[in-house]
């Protein structure tokens, strides 16, 4: 029988759910046994080569990158999940939310302290290959539809092991209390 | 200011439970409640500053700034709308030269939205410092702002000349008409007012009052039709040393007006009822809350009130029965629909948020400051002094069994003849489109907001407690309707607008059923959404008051009875929709910075 | 004894006193009720609607309602733990609640909730409102984004004249709360440890201070609120 395939990406994230994926220890010799990676910046498969099982996504929407990137995901994975509190509700990133994208940009090209003095022409990158910076940044699950979600900042590296086997293993996740946090 | 304000304290014997009274009159006496009075108030009752500010903010016509020299606030309720608002509302903006919620910069002008101000037969309507002006079109506000700009009076601003019956009244003069369509034993204009009070109380005990109004079996008219006598008879029965009668003039509910006719046409009748009242309950003080907006009545009743004092019908040994003392007090609202729920009638007039309070305790246990209170409707005021002048009997003989007497309707919308009807309970939604005119009507909302829309399939529908209840308003709707967005949407948004804010469920599931349903109107609804509106909107039966509990009956309603209306709109083959817009959420960022390309 | 009354949670037959309420009733007899407002010894206010239950069929809620004889009570039922986790996602899509980042995470009684209800996703629209962080005040910071408006503060605090210091400012979906300019400023070290405790989230923290207890070691972190019931 052919190995379930698994596809993940980090959006507006910090990697940090990634990582937590790695941090099962032991076990990741299992998971390479259970299954196969196709477009993950683990392996550095850039694109889908094949329908996937399951897309694990960290982080949510900032830029129209992010929006196309997960789409993509939606149209080849089977199974989306959204992996982290900066998936499931914008995380960190999301603390601009409040805050208009002009004055963010302004902030971030013009104004702030390490910037203030340098870009001498006062020029908010705008050149047509940059992606472009959403009004505000959006879960996942506000921008498609996402069948399950793993809370945490990042989440456990078990409840990750957990929560995969049981999918893998068509079977109810059960999330014991220690491990089910937002942070 | 100082001067005033302290006067005004003065008025009120610095006590901290007229805070209503004290607001309302700083805010009428210099265009609004600043900081500088806010300090004056708090350390002259000896509360803090935050104590005024929590009051203060909770009403819609208290302002923190000055809202102009002419104050003016436009209703924006479903039948203003109806009746050509928008064009209403952009010819205010082009002539003032403001947006709404807004002041001119020379601070002549300040316009601004106000949830339905009770003249739904006469709309758009709009009330300028206190003073009404209804039936406005485009042309109408063209000369106001035109006449404002010239520096004329309020009094010169009326045009039209004041409206029927007691509108014209030297203490009223309002432009206000109460088409009175249909009479009977409370509109009936043949009362010989304090009649009851010298004729039938002295010869009645309290109890044998109590009964009476048990035999007759009427209910409460203000909505939720609770025994009436029962409900006098548990106050009585609770022992304290002071009682009180509370008259509910808040008449909040969208589409309804015929409180506002009672006071105008009939206000003898209502104060005698709450004599009669307290003569049942054993209370001495009464209050008659009136919400804001019928602001204007305020002179006309008070002299009412001192008239029925002159002659003995108020005021000590009232009719001679020895000991039996009794006087009222009106309270004035100051913009909030909720006020109307009787807990937070009774936090209002003691000076406090309007924020309903768990129950139990009933009022009638544990009502104004703590003591037993009656709150009854105005109607049932009215409809009890009938009651005991005619007997039970004669009473029960209208209506049906299960609801006795008359209800006095408001009815709105499109019909040729809207006003003030008053019926016998047990006439169908056909009887009273028939009655008004009305045909071609494709939806009627039956008992405001909080009632239902009903459609053709319900109109030989009876209205009465078992089945069609209602408080009275009734707006009817033809096919040029498009009922979601004009009615639903509205309504939705005035429960929004109106809440008091203090449960979590009250507070935040209408802005989430009022964002779904937008998602719908914007064709971007699935099928899904309107099951999760249903589901959702469940949660808001564990709200504390009427407000919340019934805040989803316009989207619940409609989607039952209307079905089809949210099918066209959403995409019948589209499982999930985000509502998730790529152009619109990437417009900011590509003006910020200039750039062209549109992003698909 | 006259005035025990015998009644029953999800069958359970307990007792109290008459006049207890809902909620204290069932405490004394180990029976666990979430709740986000109630706070014992200090009024009653109904304002979170989390510890609703049915009685005799009634929907009320357990902190303002009283206990009288022979009440049925249901509470741990399916239908109401719904009603209560859908609360607690509505009061997470009202704010900003940015638990990795927050000082009360662990120890928050909202978190904690969710926790309990096994939340991973509020199944409602994030709203994002923008609020602000109040950090004006010499003793607290009030960071508005996380306030769920339980009015704890407002009831629990009053300064030694009985004069609010902390009030509900306007009303619906734009109620927030407000701090007495004068009075917040002059808040005793004691009154301002206070308002920190009464707190159920991370609105009202102390200054200076903040993630002093290790992860793993918090209230919340091993067992789930109501568990020592
Ligand atoms: C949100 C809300 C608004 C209400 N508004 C009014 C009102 O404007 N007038 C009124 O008489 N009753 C109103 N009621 C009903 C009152 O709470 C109360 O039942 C009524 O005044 C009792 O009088 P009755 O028994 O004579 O009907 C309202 C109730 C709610 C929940
Ligand atoms: S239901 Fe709404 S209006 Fe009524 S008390 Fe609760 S929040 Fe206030
Ligand atoms: S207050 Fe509680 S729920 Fe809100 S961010 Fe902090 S820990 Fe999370
Ligand atoms: S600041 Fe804290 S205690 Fe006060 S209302 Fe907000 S959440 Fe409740």
């Amino acid at each position: 029988m052919e190995k379930p395939v698994i596809a993940t990406a980090s959006l507006a994230g910090c990697f940090g759910c990634h990582m937590s994926l790695l941090d099962i220890d032991e076990r990741i010799l299992d998971l390479i046994e259970l299954v196969d990676f196709n477009k993950s910046p683990i392996n550095d498969i850039k694109e889908f080569a094949r329908e996937c099982d399951i897309g694990l996504i960290e982080g949510g929407c900032c830029l129209d990158e992010n929006v196309h990137v997960l789409k993509d995901f939606r149209n080849h994975c089977r199974i989306l999940v959204s992996v982290g509190e900066c998936a499931i509700m914008g995380g960190l990133p999301a603390m601009r939310n409040g805050i208009s994208v002009r004055e963010c940009l302004e902030e971030a090209y013009l104004n702030g302290p390490s910037v203030r003095n340098y870009n001498e022409n006062k020029i908010l990158p705008n050149d047509e290959e940059l992606p472009v910076l959403l009004n505000r940044v959006y879960p996942c699950h506000e921008v498609v539809k996402i069948d399950y979600f793993l809370p945490g900042c990042p989440p456990d590296a078990d409840l990750l092991w957990r929560a995969l086997t049981a999918l893998l293993n068509n079977r109810k996740m059960d999330l014991p209390y220690e491990v089910f946090k937002f942070d | 200011m100082e001067e005033s304000i302290s006067s005004i304290l003065d008025r009120y014997n610095h006590d901290v439970y007229r805070l209503m009274d004290i607001l309302i009159d700083v805010q009428s006496d210099q265009g609004f409640i600043g900081d500088q009075a806010i300090a004056r108030i708090a350390e002259d009752l000896g509360i803090s500053k935050a104590d005024v500010e929590q009051t203060r903010s909770f009403y819609h016509f208290f302002s923190k700034k000055p809202t102009g020299k002419y104050s003016i606030y436009l209703n924006t309720s479903v039948n203003a709308c109806m009746m050509g608002r928008d064009a209403v509302a952009r010819t205010f903006e082009v002539e003032a030269g403001i947006p709404f919620n807004s002041v001119t910069r020379d601070g002549l002008i300040g316009l601004f939205d106000t949830s339905c101000i009770g003249m739904s037969d006469q709309e758009p309507a709009a009330i300028i410092n206190g003073k009404i002006f209804p039936n406005l079109t485009p042309f109408r506000v063209k000369e106001l702002i035109r006449d404002i700009r010239a520096g004329k009076s309020m009094e010169e601003l009326v045009v039209e000349g004041y409206g029927d019956g007691q509108n014209s009244n030297p203490d009223i003069r309002a432009v206000v008409s109460n088409n009175i369509r249909k009479i009977g034993p409370v509109l009936d204009p043949d009362y010989k007012p304090g009649e009851v009070i010298r004729k039938k109380l002295p010869a009645m005990t309290p109890q044998q009052v109590i009964d009476e109004m048990k035999r007759s079996n009427i209910r409460g008219r203000g909505g939720a039709g609770f025994p009436t006598g029962m409900k006098w008879e548990i106050c009585r029965k609770t022992e304290s040393d002071e009682k009180y009668i509370i008259c509910n003039a808040d008449e909040g509910e969208p589409g309804t007006f015929k409180d506002r006719v009672i006071l105008t046409e009939r206000p003898k009748l209502l104060l005698e009822g709450m004599v009669v009242a307290a003569y049942a309950i054993g209370a001495r003080q009464g209050i008659l809350y009136i919400r804001h907006e019928y602001k204007y009545l305020k002179i006309y009743l008070e002299k009412l009130i001192e008239g029925a004092h002159k002659r003995n019908l108020m005021g000590k040994n009232i009719a001679g029965i020895e000991g039996f003392d009794f006087d009222v007090r009106i309270q004035f609202g100051a913009g909030s629909y909720v006020c109307g729920e009787e807990s937070a009638l009774i936090e209002s007039a003691e000076g406090k948020r309007g924020e309903p309070r768990d129950k139990p305790p009933f009022p009638v246990e544990k009502g104004y400051l703590d003591k037993p209170t009656v709150v009854n409707n105005v109607e049932t005021f009215c409809s009890a002094v009938k009651v005991l002048l005619n007997g039970a009997d004669w009473y029960r003989s209208f209506g049906t069994t299960d609801s006795t007497g008359t209800k006095v309707l408001s009815i709105s919308g499109d019909c040729r003849y809207p006003g003030v009807y008053e019926v016998e309970w047990g006439f169908s939604v056909n009887d009273i489109c028939g009655m008004a005119g009305a045909d071609d009507v494709i939806a009627v909302q039956v008992g405001g907001p909080s009632g239902s829309l009903v459609g053709p399939s319900d109109f030989d529908r009876i209205l009465c407690y078992a089945d069609l209840s209602t408080g009275g308003s009734l707006i009817i709707f033809n096919h040029t309707r498009d009922l979601l967005q004009d009615v639903v949407l509205n309504f939705t948004s005035f429960f929004i607008e109106e809440s008091c804010g203090s449960c979590s469920t009250c507070r935040i599931m209408p802005v989430i059923l009022r964002n779904k349903l937008l998602k719908i109107l914007n064709a971007r609804g699935a099928k899904s959404d309107i099951s999760e509106m249903l589901e959702w909107a469940a949660i808001l039966k564990a709200s504390r008051c009427g407000l919340g509990q019934t805040a989803a009956n316009p989207i619940i309603t409609s989607i039952q009875n209307f079905r089809h209306l949210y099918d066209q709109k959403v995409r019948g083959e589209v499982r999930y929709d985000s509502g998730f817009d790529l152009t619109q959420a990437t417009q900011e960022a590509i003006a910020a910075t200039g750039r062209y390309t549109a992003v698909d | 004894m006259a005035d025990l009354n015998n009644f029953t949670i999800d069958g359970l037959k307990c007792l109290a006193r008459e006049g207890t309420s809902i909620i204290d009733a069932a405490r004394q007899n180990d029976q666990f009720i979430p709740t986000l407002c109630n706070l014992e010894g200090v009024p009653p206010k109904g304002a979170c609607r989390v510890c609703t239950v049915r009685v005799n069929g009634k929907l009320m809620t357990a902190c303002t309602a009283k206990i009288s004889q022979g009440m049925e009570i249901e509470n741990q039922t399916e239908e109401l733990n719904e009603m209560r986790k859908s609360i607690v996602e509505m009061l997470f899509v009202e704010g900003n609640h940015f638990c990795p980042s927050c000082e009360k995470s662990g120890e928050c009684e909202l978190q904690a909730l969710a926790y309990r209800f096994e939340m991973t996703v509020p199944r409602y629209p994030y709203f994002y409102p923008k609020r602000n962080i109040d950090a004006s005040h010499p003793r607290i910071v009030k960071d508005h984004n996380r306030c769920i408006l339980c009015k704890r503060c407002v009831r629990a605090i009053k300064d030694e004249k009985g004069r609010s210091i902390f009030a509900f400012l306007d009303r619906g979906f734009e109620t927030r709360i407000y701090l007495d300019p004068d009075l917040a400023g002059q808040l005793t070290e004691e009154r301002a440890r206070k308002a920190v405790e009464v707190c159920p989230v991370g609105a009202i923290m102390p200054r200076g201070e903040g993630f002093k207890t290790p992860i793993g070691r918090r209230k919340y972190d091993r067992h789930p609120i109501g568990s020592d019931m």
